[in-house]
């Protein structure tokens, strides 16, 4: 203990307490709870019963009350302690509550009613993780279908932006064309035009092109990706150009030396791109929100908007298909958080 | 096979002319050496060979065909490249497939060419290692190997030995003389560095700004020098000039004044008494004579064990002086230079031989 | 990034998980090599650059330049020849306004009260997020232990989509959330956040911070490790204030990343949308309508929809953007000069 607050409590230099460090460590520590306080608590709720999620206050963990049957009644019956009036304590079931009084049998006699008042009886409560909150999508909503639909644009859109991107950086790195300052200029333009300025005009397009209310209508408009494209080329043109003058001399076509030279030597900025189409596709919201109209096409983002924007909330599935889909990006962010961050920093793109 | 002729070749990239009209034959099995200062054009000479870029102007032929419109793949040449252009993310023996793979070669084949090569070139134990993990002079090797398994109808190398380390360049220029021999095939060496030109050439070009100032065989370019570029190109240290003038012509003679005064006889036709002249002679020919001997001022003795390199001033131009053996000379003292051994060499106001 | 070439290969086709790919490049080969031979090497840049301008002249371009003529139409029909030519009135109706200070009295007023909240939203962006990354920049940039795993803590929920980072606040600042929680404990009253319109702007913008301070705090945090150490030496060899250090040496030396990041947050600013439409979906009434939600909506989701006005609208919003871009190209620019920037 002593030793993790002498790790906690380092001061710089070794000097005396500053106020700065004082301010270091409040921030970091409150820092710690606001970023991930809100993340784990929607996890823990995922895992509580409509009831338990109706409570306030809340509990931290999930609890839920104790459920009884009892001979002679179809369903489980509530379990509560009560306090009798002689002072003593029993575990009775609810059968039915008629105003402050509630009507409980002994589970064990079933036979006897005995009237309480409600301020005399506490729920039995036990811990359980409501796993139904997170197989009940499957069955409510066509979970599985969203879950699919995402992956299937995520992982094609981003296949088809690191072939198409790294492509068009070979022929902007390496080769000498007339119009090649034009198509770059062209592409570093369309950083100034995002989707919330052209989303009009795009969708009847993608409607012409018969794409309204199909997957392909949410990737394709996204894989031309100007930042792609612009860190695929700088990585390129810090190839020596004598490779591809040794593999011509090779008698290797053009489009072997893209695939067989360029492509793996591109390895590095290739995985920082996958990375990032990866996060920008799963996470796509506005678009996928206007091209799907039907059901069975939503998206996992589209999907949850829409039933979290219902009137009657199942916060329930809600809060665990949230869960699921923060999974995939959890995971990017644990394994590959550094490749990120170092890729931000080098490029000052998202 | 391996015969090269370029007829009136130019390149011009834009408006800026690299090459200038070059006409050149290259014999099969010849070892040409193109040599001269950086940005003279060698480097998109032996490129316009190998069909990486195109000549702008011209003919160029390999075995009597019009190579002008062939791609590079297509051509039969090989080419080491002066940063070795090794596949970094293939093994040694993936890079040697790599272009013979790409003519379709049944495996049997490839494997027994790249046995063959990595025996030659001695690079079997690093077949399976990748270029990263190899010195210098193994790359070196691995890339000329990649040439040599290729079979080609020439070789092409492009500063091949400018990355090696002064004492690795030595024994690879003897390895390379000797793979020449072995093999006879074509092989065009592209080189700023004139003793590498001497020592491996069968015939020299020394290219200036784009154009061929000479062609020769490396003795015929030490000994007649046909300008004064390439009369200082060639040679270690360079050759020394002197200004002077035509004082009277003889017969296939002529007697000519140096500044300072002092007169030489030099075997001269083709020019007229008071022309300007430049007189070159090579460190080597001087000898430190007796009082009939120009006149001149020790500036820096370097004294090497074998030889003494004298810095020397006459009548304020800079004279070098390679003398054999050891001298008890020292800087500020005055000596008289002899150049009656030397051969000499008189170029007009042109830069151009006379004689 | 660079390549490094002789240290670090990448990975190589000739390895067996390569196989089915290596199949499949071989298979287009042999026509490729054909073009090769056909079209030159010219003709070869072309191909590949093909598939990626003609997917960005179909989806960016075009609808870029054909939005000038949407916004000149009006009617609700989504093709351009069904729909009829009105000039510059859709612009004329969107500042059709009888006193410009109150949105209130403009034909589309629910467009102003969006121009005003993004205004503010803006506004309230630049200068929080400006401090709070800032604050954390330089905290994460002492000479703290585990430097990364702080780092990381801020910029967890940079990658969450903005329908989680909706949802995750939503379900926090909702009646019986953790934030009543909390509050209740400290012996307040529970308070619905949401339906309140001021505490819902204020949640918007405090979301919105949330999410993407971490992003910011990153681009700051490189720009601080960037300044030499040696200058620091120095200051405290001749006993500089530590208030005047930071005055004199860090700010000036972190201009160039500060004013990346002023341009950054503004740019997004402007286009907010997802995280706030699922928090709240820009209500309670239109205390959280923002620009793009208001064309969405004119443009797709309204029951009389105007893709015409929404087209307008978004030309306007374009403009802007566009102002900010060039901003940042000539800042990226000018800071290139002088060389503080890697």
């Amino acid at each position: 203990m002593s030793r993790i607050a002498q790790f906690l409590f380092r001061r710089k230099g070794g000097r005396g307490w500053h106020w700065t460090d004082i301010v270091t460590w409040v921030w970091l520590v409150g820092g710690l709870f606001i970023m991930f306080g809100p993340a784990v608590w929607l996890v823990g709720s995922s895992f509580k019963s409509p009831a338990a999620l109706a409570e306030f206050p809340p509990t931290i963990l999930p609890y839920i009350t104790q459920k009884v049957t009892v001979s002679g009644i179809d369903k489980p019956l509530d379990l509560y302690e009560v306090t009798l009036e002689g002072g003593k304590t029993v575990k009775l079931a609810e059968v039915r509550r008629v105003g402050v009084v509630s009507q409980m049998v002994d589970p064990s006699n079933p036979g006897e009613v005995i009237k309480v008042n409600i301020s005399q009886r506490k729920p039995v409560r036990e811990m359980s993780f409501a796993s139904e909150n997170y197989t009940g999508p499957f069955t409510h909503f066509d979970f599985v279908r969203y879950l699919w639909n995402s992956v299937f644009v995520t992982v094609v859109a981003t296949l088809i932006t690191l072939i198409v991107n790294s492509m068009a950086a070979f022929a902007l790195s390496k080769y000498e064309f007339r119009g090649r300052t034009i198509a770059m200029l062209l592409i570093l333009a369309t950083l100034m035009v995002p989707l919330s300025v052209i989303m009009v005009p795009l969708y009847s397009i993608v409607s012409a092109l018969g794409l309204f209310n199909s997957l392909w209508g949410v990737i394709l408009p996204t894989v031309a990706t100007p930042t792609g494209v612009f860190i695929l080329r700088q990585y390129m043109l810090t190839i020596p150009d004598e490779l591809i003058d040794a593999a011509r001399m090779d008698k290797a076509s053009e489009w072997q030396i893209y695939w067989r030279i360029i492509l793996p030597l591109t390895a590095p900025a290739l995985a920082v791109l996958a990375i990032f189409s990866v996060v920008w596709r799963w996470n796509d919201f506005l678009w996928p929100l206007i091209v799907l109209s039907r059901k069975e096409l939503y998206t996992l983002q589209v999907g949850l908007s829409i039933y979290s924007g219902e009137l009657n909330v199942q916060w329930h599935f809600i809060l665990a298909m949230t869960v699921v889909t923060m999974i995939p990006v959890v995971l990017v962010f644990i394994f590959l958080q550094r490749f990120i961050t170092t890729g931000i920093a080098g490029t000052g793109l998202k | 096979m391996g015969h090269i002729k370029l007829t009136n070749v130019a390149k011009s990239f834009g408006s800026v002319d690299v090459l200038h009209d070059i006409s050149l034959e290259i014999a099969d099995s010849e070892f040409v050496v193109f040599v001269g200062p950086s940005g003279c054009g060698k480097s998109t000479l032996l490129r316009m060979i190998a069909g990486l870029d195109r000549p702008s102007r011209g003919e160029l032929t390999i075995d009597g065909k019009l190579v002008n419109n062939v791609p590079a793949a297509d051509r039969g040449l090989a080419m080491v490249f002066q940063s070795y252009a090794l596949y970094p993310h293939m093994s040694v023996r993936q890079n040697l497939a790599f272009g013979l793979e790409n003519t379709k070669m049944p495996k049997a084949e490839i494997v027994e060419r790249i046995a063959e090569a990595a025996r030659m070139l001695e690079i079997e134990p690093y077949l399976e290692r990748r270029p990263g993990q190899l010195s210098g002079g193994q790359r070196q090797r691995v890339a000329i190997g990649r040439a040599i398994v290729r079979r080609p109808v020439a070789f092409l190398l492009d500063e091949p030995l400018s990355n090696l380390d002064a004492e690795l360049r030595g024994s690879t220029r003897a390895e390379l003389a000797a793979l020449h021999a072995r093999l006879s095939a074509t092989m065009i060496y592209v080189t700023h560095d004139q003793v590498e030109a001497m020592t491996l050439a069968d015939r020299i070009v020394v290219l200036r700004a784009g154009r061929v100032e000479q062609v020769g065989t490396p003795l015929e370019l030490y000994n007649s020098p046909a300008n004064r570029f390439v009369a200082g190109f060639i040679g270690s240290p360079h050759m020394n000039f002197l200004d002077g003038t035509i004082e009277s012509l003889g017969p296939s003679k002529a007697v000519v004044a140096l500044t300072g005064g002092h007169r030489v006889e030099v075997p001269v036709d083709g020019t007229a008494a008071g022309a300007r002249v430049t007189l070159g002679v090579r460190p080597q020919h001087i000898s430190i004579g007796d009082k009939q001997g120009i006149p001149a001022e020790i500036k820096l003795v370097e004294a090497l064990g074998s030889e003494t390199v004298l810095h020397a001033d006459v009548a304020g131009q800079k004279v070098l002086v390679v003398a054999p053996g050891q001298h008890d000379l020292m800087a500020g003292a005055g000596i008289h230079l002899s150049l009656s051994a030397a051969p000499l060499h008189i170029f007009n106001e042109q830069g151009l031989r006379l004689g | 990034m660079k390549a490094d070439i002789p240290g670090k290969p990448g990975f190589n086709f000739g390895d067996a998980a390569m196989v089915p790919v290596r199949f499949a490049m071989e298979l287009v080969d042999p026509p490729l090599r054909w073009l090769q031979r056909t079209a030159g090497l010219g003709g070869m840049a072309t191909f590949f650059l093909l598939p990626n301008m003609l997917i960005f002249g179909i989806f960016v371009l075009l609808p870029f330049f054909i939005n000038f003529a949407y916004s000149m139409t009006g009617g609700a029909a989504l093709f351009l020849p069904d729909r009829n030519f009105v000039g510059a009135d859709q612009y004329a109706r969107l500042f059709d306004c009888s006193n410009y200070l109150d949105p209130n009295s403009c034909a589309e007023d629910t467009f102003w009260t969006a121009v005003g909240n993004t205004g503010w939203f803006v506004l309230l962006q630049v200068t929080l997020m400006i401090g709070v990354s800032l604050v954390t920049a330089l905290i994460l940039n002492r000479d703290l232990r585990a430097r990364s795993f702080w780092r990381a803590v801020f910029f967890f929920p940079v990658l969450l989509s903005p329908v989680v980072v909706g949802l995750i606040w939503k379900w926090i600042l909702q009646r019986q959330g953790l934030l009543n929680f909390g509050l209740y404990g400290l012996g307040f009253e529970p308070h619905a956040w949401l339906n309140d319109r001021n505490w819902s702007f204020a949640a918007a913008v405090g979301v919105s911070i949330w999410a993407h301070m971490g992003f910011y705090t990153l681009i700051l945090l490189a720009g601080l490790q960037a300044i030499p150490k040696d200058l620091y030496e120095a200051a405290e060899m001749d006993g500089t204030k530590p208030t005047r250090v930071f005055l004199r040496i860090t700010l000036p030396l972190l201009a160039p990343n500060l004013l990346v990041v002023i341009v950054l947050v503004l740019i997004r600013a402007v286009q907010i949308f997802d995280e706030v439409y699922v928090l709240t979906g820009g209500g309670p009434g239109t205390s959280t309508l923002f620009l793009t939600q208001y064309i969405y909506e004119t443009g797709f989701a309204a029951q009389l929809r105007n893709p015409g006005l929404a087209a307008a609208a978004s030309i306007l919003m374009g403009a802007v953007l566009v102002v900010l871009t060039l901003l940042q190209l000539s800042l990226g620019r000018s800071s290139e000069k002088k060389g503080d920037r890697k």
